[in-house]
């Protein structure tokens, strides 16, 4: 694809407007599934899907997938599910939204596999080979690959490195998208009687401890290219949101930063500190010991670091050779380079260790409960707007099943909604409001050339988060003082976005990143500072508030930012029970 | 992290700008591939498939990972070899299965 300079003035912005039935942003694993389900329902609709990059390799499925975490196997419950899931969230998920999402839970992955991912079948032939309880291993290293196929053929409109920047409003109504071509620089309106937002969750809003100088600044666990535009983009129009202050902080692969699962679950390897000691059977047993909440598990090795005991490891020296070789046989299906990075350390794993260490916090509605607050269709609280996937609050543990099959519970949803609905009336102002707001780093650069890269001011708040809001660097704890702090220090770079400049395309996608992640950013912080409670210690330290406090924050905290006030209001939903039980045991 | 493109294999064909998730691979204005800014590349090794003739290598940032140890895709129909070298040259092979048709 050829690649376009800048326009330099508004009137040389060139314009594609484009009419559909059901728009979907973000083209990635629930996107695709979406746009499938939706054709599926009724191919006389068109369905657009609009994508930042290219379809075939975007989002976090990018490099492959070694296991989908979430598969029902037979002689398991939807309520077995539920019950586990709750657990592992601390007690706090949507149970509606986690039993209509078990429902179609294995309806996409058996595509998939009809389609042609390789899964590893047990030796007896029958059943697919488990790894931990609700894990099912795969070959999955083309995955993306053979999903963008799958949703050519089924007739969709595919757009290829379209940046959405923001909704089309009517009202309080979502009707469609704009976005810009950050190859060809053209201004894409995109009117629908239905709108999917698919675009994941928001990673590189705290630093990680890996951004030595300049080389490995994206060395980081979720896709860096997912940066919560579709967070930012509700926000800015007033959408509900739901439990951002339960941030995605995970245990990695200490400097490589790398998926663990693969490893601690698939080889059942023991986590251990400096001592040797199997740290999760005993310091941490009255947690819950192996099967203790994800939170607690990642919080771990990081608070062994804090009291003395680091580094800790899972233990790798009692795998065989033959289990080595096939642990990298997995990693080569969802994080090729790790295997290099090992062979970057010449590392005999029967001698040395995998070491482990806290990842940078993310915001990831797919292994967490944050995102839109939506109903058990996925509409949100704006009509017209459904979220699947990763974006999509409410239900922890999704996975890359869950948000396939959230993918195609929205899709359902939208097909039903668009029936019979004419397309609405565009604002022009709003759409020459946008032109001016996208290219105005460009703009800036062209008319005055001097002000803030986008880098200067990503980096700003990555040190900003990390330092104040609880970031890998100061073992995931923050106060309320400190909080305050990081949001003087946004508001003054939301003040200071008039000042970004951009010289390409490329550098204007980098500066609405950073906006978009100031959005985020902003409405994390108000999220911690409203939680005066620690309810999952890593996720959530508040070391002001060290203790869980179910009489007041048993429940969701939402918030809503009110676009006319530009205040970030907060409140309380509260947490209704479906599924009988006690909800910290699985 | 950087992909190292060795330019004399490099046949300009766009596959490696067409697929990376992050907008970083472009051809410049000698029609070779480049990755306009390392520090940005998430190593999913996207292009390192893309790339038909062998003229993009993966390399850990040295921050990490020692030099040189390489990693090789070679993309067949449903299935990858990958050859994986560590840094005191010690081979290892493996054939991973893409799909299963
Ligand atoms: C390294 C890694 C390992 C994982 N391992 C596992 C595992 O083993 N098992 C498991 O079950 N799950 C795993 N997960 C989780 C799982 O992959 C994700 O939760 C899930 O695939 C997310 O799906 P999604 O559709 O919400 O997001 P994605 O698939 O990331 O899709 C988001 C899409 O939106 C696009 N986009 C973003 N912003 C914009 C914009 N402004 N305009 C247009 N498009 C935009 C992106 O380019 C992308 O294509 C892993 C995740 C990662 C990152
Ligand atoms: S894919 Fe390979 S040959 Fe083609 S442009 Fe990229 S580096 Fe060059
Ligand atoms: S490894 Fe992935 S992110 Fe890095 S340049 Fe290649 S395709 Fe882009």
């Amino acid at each position: 694809m050829p690649r376009a300079s800048l326009p330099n003035s508004a009137d040389k912005i060139e314009e594609v407007r484009i009419d559909t039935d059901i728009l979907i942003i973000g083209a990635g694993n629930a996107g695709c599934f979406a746009a499938i389900e939706a054709k599926r329902l009724n191919p006389d609709l068109k369905v657009t899907l609009m994508e930042k990059a290219h379809i075939d390799r975007s989002g976090c499925l990018a490099g492959g997938m070694d296991a989908i975490n979430t598969y029902i196997k037979k002689g398991r419950t939807i309520e077995d599910f539920v019950r586990w899931s709750r657990s592992q969230a601390g007690g706090l998920l949507r149970e509606d939204l986690t039993i209509t999402m078990a429902e179609v839970l294995n309806k996409p992955i058996e595509e998939w596999e009809d389609w042609g991912m390789p899964i590893k079948y047990e030796e007896d032939g029958e059943e697919y080979k488990t790894r931990g309880k609700w894990d099912i291993t795969i070959s999955g290293s083309e995955m993306k690959v053979i999903l963008a196929e799958k949703t050519r053929e089924c007739g969709c409109e595919i757009i290829n490195r379209v940046v959405a920047t923001n909704y089309l409003m009517d009202g309080e109504k979502v009707i469609g998208a704009i976005g810009f071509g950050v190859r060809d620089g053209k201004v894409y309106i995109i009117r629908a009687k239905a709108t999917i937002i698919a675009t994941g969750g928001a990673a590189g809003l705290y630093k990680p401890y890996q951004n030595d100088g300049n080389d490995s600044h994206h060395q980081l666990w979720y896709s860096p290219f997912n940066v919560g535009s579709g967070f930012a983009m509700g926000i800015r129009v007033g959408a509900e949101m739901t439990t951002f202050e339960m941030r995605w902080c995970a245990t990695r692969t200490k400097d490589f930063n790398g998926p663990i699962d693969t490893i601690s679950v698939g080889y059942k390897t023991p986590m251990i500190n400096c001592k040797g000691e199997q740290i999760l059977k005993t310091r941490y047993a009255h947690l819950g010991g192996d099967a203790a909440p994800r939170f607690i598990r990642a919080n771990l090795p990081m608070d062994e670091w804090r009291e003395g005991r680091g580094p800790c490891y899972v233990d790798t020296t009692n795998m065989t050779q033959e289990q080595i070789y096939d642990m990298k046989y997995d990693y080569l299906n969802e994080r090729p380079s790790y295997v290099l990075f090992l062979a970057g350390r010449a590392q005999d794993l029967q001698k040395d260790p995998i070491e482990i260490y806290g990842s940078d916090p993310y915001i990831v509605g797919g292994h967490t409960a944050s995102g839109y607050w939506v109903d058990v269709k996925r509409a949100t609280t704006l009509p017209g707007l459904y979220a699947c996937g990763d974006v999509a609050g409410g239900t922890p543990n999704k996975f890359v099943g869950g948000c396939a099959a959230e993918g195609l519970l929205s899709a359902r949803a939208a097909v039903e909604y668009v029936t019979g609905l004419e397309l609405a009336n565009i604002n022009e102002d709003q759409i020459a409001r946008e032109k001016d707001r996208i290219f105005a780093a460009g703009f800036r650069q062209a008319i005055v050339g001097d002000g803030v890269k986008p880098r200067e001011m990503e980096e700003r708040l990555q040190r900003l988060m990390d330092e104040y809001a609880g970031g890998v660097h100061q073992f995931f704890r923050m106060n309320k003082e400190g909080l305050e702090y990081a949001l003087r220090h946004i508001k003054i770079m939301k003040d200071q976005v008039k000042y970004l400049i951009a010289s390409d395309l490329h550098e204007l996608m980098d500066a609405h990143e950073i906006i978009d992640r100031l959005d985020v950013a902003e409405v994390l912080v108000h999220h911690l500072m409203y939680r005066e409670e620690t309810r999952w210690p890593g996720w959530q330290t508040r070391a002001d508030f060290p203790e869980k406090n179910d009489e007041k924050f048993d429940c969701f905290v939402n918030s809503r930012y009110n676009p006319e006030t530009g205040e970030v209001e907060m409140f309380t939903r509260p947490y209704e029970q479906i599924i009988p039980g006690d909800r910290l045991k699985a | 992290m950087p992909p190292v493109v060795y330019k004399e294999k490099c046949k300009s064909c766009g596959k490696c700008e067409e697929v990376c998730p992050g907008d970083l691979m472009e051809l410049a204005e000698d029609k070779k591939a480049v990755c306009r800014s390392a520090r940005d590349c998430w190593d999913c090794m996207a292009c390192v498939k893309a790339c038909q003739f062998d003229a993009i290598e993966t390399r850990i940032p040295y921050q990490l990972g020692y030099y040189p140890a390489k990693l090789i895709p070679k993309m067949r129909d449903k299935e990858i070899e990958w050859t994986c070298i560590d840094i005191n040259g010690k081979v290892e092979k493996f054939l991973v299965k893409t799909y299963n048709k």
